[in-house]
């Protein structure tokens, strides 16, 4: 039984970024339990000496020669930008010591 | 409001220091790691991104060839093990100097693992190596750059907003990890500043950064924890970042120890979390609690597909590897025959390379040490360049200690030339010639300028005569400056005993 | 003029490499029939009507300059808005990206500029392609031309849409579960998902990188296969781009001759439990093939009900990854940002905001996916099914040529009647996902419509990895068959779509 609590829900959105209402994380918990319970029968599939697949073409080794291309200018690259100051991307303040 | 801290000494017979390093490299490449931007220092804001490095959507990374190189390349002189097949991973957390709110890095399969360095510091025993195990090198990329607007410092406290440039954001970054340093005690400042030195030094001598501490082509992490004896079990530990100079390295080493054992004493616990080295006041303070550390829920990049190295491409990087740089330290020494100190002097002085190729070009060792290190060193330093950019060449060294060697030139006499030759008049022959540069080989002119400095002053020649052979100087001196520095200083000084009837 | 829009693609560049008509002419027909039907039908999310009449006009005087154009040179084409446009809105279908105009063009979009393709503007999807529907559209759902009170597929309804509709002849999809076969079922045109890596995925907006495709959308075979060559092959910008010539679909869609070719129906998505009508059609076709000269036989892919399971794994885990870029930092929406938020808080409120319920639950199933401790249990176990579904697979095509199985397991249903079970909208993907599991190609075609509702049924044809021009091949044939059978097209059985 795979019940995703509401607390579980909120951790989640708070690893994700998403504000999600206290009124909402009921609603999520239940069809996201649900969801779980339906991929749960994954756990009976014969994996044992199976390996996994992460890239479904068999190739290795791809590589790019370290040769400049062109890139964007500066009004180009901040152009969808929200917020711009001193041809920089102006974001809000930031809490937390990097 | 200052942390408590405890002396030094008293700290590290209380406990024993563990010690961790993690250091990462920019590596000099042309190109970013995942895209063909520039890497280029000191461009416009924004003006080196396209949309795979600022993380637009739909853009897609392509391995820089040359990173996977250098990665290799510093594995193998780091004698670590190559990893015969590897990914990347995804590193997956939010900040704004992130592009795409992850990180491409490298996971459970870094591409080089299992190595080691040995590094020498001086302890009351002498000199001893200690050996450093290297967990992990692995690749990844580099973060764009914030700017903190509106607060006091600049710093991030107290902003009101950030500005971010994304061109630093995609370089190539090398993080090089080491397992848990044991059984240093006292000497653990010293000996995390040797490994990085020492790293250093290997990276810069491999030419895949430029290993710049102070703008940030290499930079440290120290990792510190304290425990009882080396017998107990490993204690919480700190991380410190804004280490950025081998000074910094050791004195955060230092710090660090002491502020953790005046904790320890008086009962409290060690908090795990990140803090700040600050140079200035030489203390480390309070950053995000690392305990609160972010699930990065890694999974395998599935936009860039496995780098499985093959053998021959591997040796073939081996065979190529220049020689491990302390390993070249030893065998030089051994062969001029000179002390441990006085190779260090070369290192320090940036004169090393220059007095091998000097060698090489047919200078004596003993010569051509003491132009890089004494003359040329005061040269470049008056004229505020590099000692590998001043305009002296070997050809000119190999030439004036020929004249030197036949007597042609005394040492005064070959500084005037080289300062000639720096000043444009032409090869040393050249300048010679102009400035009719030319040890005095007649005695005549160097009795007549001795009888001179002792008729100017007759207690010299009693005194020389009673025993005082120091006083000579004085003469060799005025004779000197009579000819201009054209008098060889040994010949006057056998003249002058000899018009003295006094032997040496 | 009317008549331009009911010709197939081929036909039209047919028509206009002999100038009969002019691109001018084709474009203007085709923007007509969006401004008479698009209100009702709700295909596009943007119709670009100076960038296409300019890029016509520009093909025409190429054209009379005497210059030998590409074939497909100016056919009108509808491009699923996942695709980046440089200049041109790219939303997604998403709040997020309202607005958003790429600096840069995806290299599908350069191809089809290259190919004098007249892109007429963008079409509407579920957002950030995770539906089956399109109603999870932030712009209104798009609805089925053959009946506009149902649901057109999706993610990339608005394509199999505009085609269906007669707006274009062409279109772009993208397929990560059946993105592309599940819409060309439901509206009763064609629709391929290439060999993963067989067309660049450089500027699609990434849902699950490892599972997504572009591919091409037409109202019949031959089309498809035109514009299957225009967009495929290697792109060094694209790292899982395969650097093999492009398999030829052209000449196997002209081809069609199945005669001695063994054909496989999987046991496990034959069709059982599916609507009675499709189950029907799929027998009826499987009848056809081997009258055709083919030899068909049941294997068995005994991992593929595992495969539901493993895609509702893999995708929101990687989707939750590529969509945390959008965070209001550098492009697209923000919100909150009133001078007391931290930048923490912005990024929560701009992803509340532009955000849908349904990719706010894949973020949050594909957070705790990946999260420390459920790993192993849930992606690392998923990704072994994949390696599961492959192996099964591989079985499969040493005893046969292509695989076949009814796309999906019903008709197009009402709009709103799935829209509140997620997992009853999951069910629509089960025949589609193992192909974009396994990285394999597969086409969906129209076999007829469901005796019980009238409404389309399409039979899925795989084939392995880099043998896309299998499908073409098998898919003519079949088409060629059933056309002879019908007499005309199953489209022009379509009601007539009454004016704005």
């Amino acid at each position: 039984m795979s019940a995703i609590s509401r607390d579980d829900v909120s951790h989640l959105a708070k690893l994700a970024r998403i504000e999600i209402p206290e009124t909402e994380l009921d609603h999520y918990a239940a069809q996201l339990g649900a969801i779980l319970d339906a991929v749960d029968q994954i756990a009976s599939a014969p994996t044992d000496g199976v390996p996994a697949m992460s890239h479904p073409v068999p190739m290795t080794n791809v590589f790019r020669a370290d040769v400049p291309a062109e890139s964007l200018s500066a009004p180009e690259a901040l152009s969808g930008a929200p917020a711009v100051e001193d041809d920089r991307f102006r974001v809000p303040r930031i809490l937390d010591e990097e | 409001m200052a942390e408590k801290v405890m002396a030094f000494d008293e700290a590290i017979t209380k406990f024993d220091p563990v010690i961790g390093l993690e250091v990462h490299v920019e590596l000099g490449t042309k190109t970013k790691m995942f895209c063909g931007c520039s890497t280029e220092f000191g461009a416009a804001p924004n003006t080196h991104v396209c949309p795979v490095c600022l993380g637009l959507p739909g853009a897609l990374p392509a391995l820089n060839e040359i990173g996977v190189e250098s990665a290799i390349r510093i594995g193998l002189a780091l004698n670590c093990q190559i990893a015969t097949w590897c990914r990347f991973a995804r590193k997956n957390y939010f900040y704004p100097d992130m592009p795409k709110n992850f990180q491409t890095s490298q996971y459970d399969e870094p591409i080089c693992f299992e190595g080691f360095l040995d590094v020498e510091v001086d302890t009351d025993e002498g000199r001893r190596t200690f050996r450093i195990d290297i967990e992990r090198a692995h690749m990844e990329e580099d973060t764009g750059k914030n700017s903190h607007m509106g607060g006091a410092t600049g710093r991030i406290h107290g902003a009101d907003y950030s500005l971010v440039d994304y061109n630093r954001a995609g370089i190539p970054l090398i993080e090089i990890v080491t397992k848990p340093i044991e059984g240093v005690g006292k000497y653990a400042p010293e000996v995390a500043k040797a490994y990085v030195a020492a790293l250093r030094d290997i990276l810069r001598n491999l030419g895949v950064s430029d290993v710049k501490m102070e703008q940030g082509s290499l930079r440290c992490d120290v990792n510190l924890s304290l425990r009882d004896t080396p017998e107990s079990e490993l204690g919480t530990r700190s991380e410190t970042k804004n280490v950025n100079s081998l000074r910094s390295v050791e004195r955060s080493v230092r710090y660090e120890i002491t502020r953790q054992a005046a904790r320890l004493t008086d009962g409290q616990r060690v908090v795990q979390e990140t803090r700040h080295w600050h140079e200035d006041t030489g203390v480390t303070t309070s950053g995000r609690s690392k305990s609160d550390a972010e699930d990065y829920r890694y999974f395998p990049e599935p936009d860039l597909l496995p780098i499985a190295p093959d053998t021959a491409w591997v040796e073939k990087l081996r065979s190529e590897l220049p020689e491990n740089p302390a390993i070249r330290r030893s065998r030089l020494a051994a062969e001029w025959d000179i002390s441990d100190f006085d190779m260090q002097t070369l290192v320090n002085s940036d004169a090393l390379d220059l007095v091998e190729a000097s060698i090489a070009a047919g200078v004596d060792s003993a010569a051509a040490r003491k132009w890089w290190t004494g003359e040329l060193a005061r040269l470049a330093n008056e004229q505020e360049v590099e000692l590998s950019a001043l305009a002296i060449t070997h050809q000119h060294l190999v030439d004036i200690e020929q004249l030197i060697s036949t007597g042609a030139l005394n040492d005064k006499l070959a500084r005037q030339a080289i300062e000639g030759v720096l000043a444009g008049e032409g090869s040393i022959a050249e300048v010679v010639a102009k400035r009719s540069l030319a040890v005095v080989s007649d005695d005549g002119p160097l009795l007549a300028a001795i009888d001179e400095a002792l008729a100017a002053d007759p207690s010299i020649a009693e005194k020389i005569q009673s025993g005082k052979l120091a006083a000579a100087g004085a003469v060799v001196g005025a004779v000197m400056k009579a000819t201009r520095g054209q008098a060889d200083a040994a010949r006057v000084r056998e003249l002058l005993f000899e018009r003295l009837g006094v032997s040496e | 003029m009317s008549d331009l829009i009911r010709l197939t693609a081929a036909d039209l560049a047919q028509k206009l490499a002999a100038k009969e008509v002019s691109a001018v002419e084709v474009t203007t027909a085709h923007l007509a029939r969006i401004d008479q039907v698009d209100t009702a039908v709700h295909a596009f999310l943007h119709v670009d009507r100076e960038g296409a009449l300019a890029s016509a006009k520009a093909i025409d005087e190429r054209r009379v300059n005497g210059e030998a154009l590409p074939v497909l040179a100016g056919v009108p084409l509808g491009l699923k808005d996942i695709v980046a446009t440089k200049g041109v809105p790219t939303t997604c279908g998403s709040k997020i990206l309202e607005g958003w105009k790429p600096p840069y063009d995806a290299t599908v979009t350069t191809k089809l500029r290259e190919a004098g393709i007249i892109i007429l503007g963008k079409t509407n999807m579920d957002e950030f392609a995770m539906g089956s529907s399109t109603e999870h559209s932030a712009y209104g759902t798009t609805h089925n031309p053959w009946d506009l009170s149902r649901i057109p597929g999706g993610s990339g309804g608005g394509s199999s849409a505009c085609i269906a509709a007669f707006e274009a002849p062409l279109a772009i999809g993208t397929d990560t579960g059946g993105s592309i076969r599940q819409p060309a079922a439901v509206t009763g045109t064609v629709g391929v998902k290439p060999t993963y890596g067989g067309v660049s995925r450089y500027g699609i907006v990434a849902l699950a990188s490892s599972l997504d495709q572009v591919g091409p959308c037409g109202r019949n075979v031959l089309d498809t296969a035109l514009l299957h060559s225009v967009i495929a092959g290697y792109d060094p910008m694209d790292s899982t781009s395969i650097n093999s010539p492009v398999p030829d679909v052209v000449a196997a869609a002209k081809l069609g001759d199945i005669k001695g070719m063994t054909i496989g129906v999987v046991k496990e998505i034959s069709g059982e439990g599916f609507q009675t009508g499709v189950k029907q059609r799929f027998e009826e076709a499987v009848a056809l093939l081997e009258s055709l000269g083919a030899n068909v036989v049941e294997v068995s892919c005994p991992n593929f009900p595992y495969a539901l399971a493993a895609y509702y794994l893999i995708l929101p885990s990687e989707c939750s990854s590529n969509l945390a870029k959008f965070d209001g930092m550098r492009f697209g929406l923000r919100a909150g940002d009133d001078g007391n938020h931290s930048v923490e808080q912005v990024m929560s409120l701009t992803r509340a905001a532009g955000f849908g319920a349904e990719v706010t639950r894949r973020i949050i199933l594909g957070t705790y996916a990946l999260s420390a401790g459920y790993y192993d249990a849930y992606y690392g176990q998923a990704q072994k099914v994949r390696t599961l579904i492959a192996q099964d697979f591989a079985k499969a095509f040493a005893q046969v040529d292509v695989l076949i199985s009814p796309t999906a397991p019903t008709t197009a249903f009402k709009i709103g009647e799935k829209l509140d079970d997620p997992l009853a909208m999951y069910l629509n993907d089960v025949a589609t996902i193992p192909l974009n599991l396994a990285g394999l190609p597969g086409m969906s075609l129209p076999i007829g419509l469901a005796p019980e509702d009238g409404l389309p049924v399409g039979l899925q044809i795989m084939a392995p990895a880099m043998a896309d021009d299998r499908l073409y091949n098998v898919g003519a044939a079949l088409e060629r068959a059933l056309l002879s059978q019908w007499g005309a097209p199953l489209l022009s059985n379509a009601p007539e779509l009454a004016g704005a």
